[in-house]
């Protein structure tokens, strides 16, 4: 494959992933267990949403097409999202919402860090802007494991309950497509699976102050870069997409 | 016909632009006002946005076009650039002092930063009574740059401008 459109794929799938979880903590608004925490997922949300909209900028330059991020955002199906699996996953209750979180903020972390330094100059000036904001992220829902595992009986065994549950999708964050693998080599992309061995290291450092234990290994799940996604994903487009499907080209 | 005059001119437009969210200071205090220089007749005004997910970056855009519309300069375009990420250092010296005078506290330098939002106390003075008895709400406040925070001495609730 071509490397613009191997390079178009990736910066969707890293747009893809911004624009689900933004959109899942999103339909927390209103809803969080406490006021301050409910205004700490929509401004993470939005963070990410943020992010996801300098993704598909960049991505509807390189499409060539003149696309612009509405048009990646609402006007794709389900099988052309990219997004990993643990991004569209339910919010569950509170403890599931920050196990989705913990995993996937530590992981993003240490994937922007990477991404700071592409040859891509694009790629890295939103890489070095967004790892000043999911530094925040991080810490926030780090600091909810450690007080819920290490918390009451029922806190505790709730967020040991959702880390098992999240488990199985962890492992789709350090696949590699072939496309990616080329995109590694030039440069452009970092290497995710060198990345597994740091995330593990911080995840337990974390689960053991929080006085949890590690989930045991069992089979994973993939297949968002692929565009094989849970149900769940359908039902976030459909919410999504209604208004600009219903009234194309709506403008305010 | 090209002057630096007309640069100058620009910069003194954009040091009355207010942010929406934070309107005792200028968009120019705020630092996001990265160049302005000119393109053969054309006037580009290079901007960056604070957070990614800024919802005020819009509507600072639509009020730097309608400022310098104002002054009859039309041959002009907003450029957005990312690189270098905006961060706290660049508010100006002004902006600090309007802040605090506004009733948010801002940002101290980073490392303060890290341990006032490990809810380490009397880190951030209160913009109110000036007391370090200081505490940590909740590191996300009412918008993406602040932090919540309550002053111990006064128990007036401040926000806090986050180092970014
Ligand atoms: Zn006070």
């Amino acid at each position: 494959m071509e490397n613009k459109e191997a390079l178009y794929n990736a910066v969707l799938h890293l747009g893809d992933n911004g624009s689900i979880l933004g959109h899942r903590l999103g339909e927390l608004c209103g809803h969080g267990p406490v006021l301050e925490q409910d205004i700490a997922m929509t401004n993470i949300a939005l963070d990410l949403i943020g992010q996801a909209r300098l993704y598909l900028q960049y991505a509807g330059k390189l499409s060539g097409k003149d696309l612009t991020e509405d048009d990646l955002a609402y006007k794709r199906d389900v099988m052309d999202y990219k997004n990993f699996l643990i991004t569209e996953l339910q919010n569950g209750d509170f403890a599931d919402t920050i196990a989705r979180q913990f995993t996937y903020d530590t992981f993003h972390l240490l994937f922007l860090r990477g991404l700071s330094d592409s040859k891509d100059e694009t790629l890295a000036a939103i890489a070095k802007k967004s790892i000043k904001e999911v530094t925040y992220h991080q810490r926030w829902s780090c600091e909810w494991v450690i007080r819920l595992g290490d918390g009451t009986d029922e806190s505790h065994e709730k967020m040991q309950r959702a880390l098992n549950d999240i488990w199985m999708w962890t492992d789709e964050l350090f696949t590699q497509s072939e496309d990616e693998g080329s995109l590694v080599e030039s440069g452009m992309l970092p290497d995710t699976s060198l990345l597994k061995d740091q995330w593990l290291n911080e995840i337990k450092r974390i689960v053991e102050e929080a006085a949890l234990d590690m989930p045991e290994d069992q089979p994973m799940q993939e297949g968002g870069k692929t565009g094989y996604h849970t149900e769940y994903l359908g039902f976030i487009l459909a919410e999504m997409q209604y208004l600009p499907r219903a009234y194309p080209d709506a403008t305010w | 016909m090209v002057v630096h005059q007309d640069i100058r001119d620009v910069w003194d437009i954009l040091k009355t632009v207010e942010d929406p969210e934070i309107p005792v200071i200028s968009v120019f205090d705020l630092g996001i006002v990265r160049d302005v220089r000119m393109d053969s007749d054309l006037c580009i005004v290079e901007i960056t946005p604070t957070y990614s997910g800024c919802p005020a970056t819009k509507v600072i855009e639509d009020s730097i076009r309608q400022a310098l519309i104002s002054a009859g300069i039309e041959d002009f375009r907003i450029e957005t650039t990312l690189s270098p990420p905006w961060s706290t250092a660049m508010l100006s010296n002004d902006g600090r002092e309007k802040l605090r005078e506004y009733g948010i506290a801002p940002p101290e330098d980073e490392e303060t930063d890290k341990l006032a939002l490990m809810g380490e106390d009397r880190q951030v003075s209160c913009p109110q009574c000036g007391s370090k008895d200081t505490k940590m709400v909740s590191q996300f406040g009412s918008t993406p740059c602040k932090a919540h925070f309550q002053c111990k001495e006064c128990l007036e609730p401040f926000d806090y401008f986050k180092c970014l």
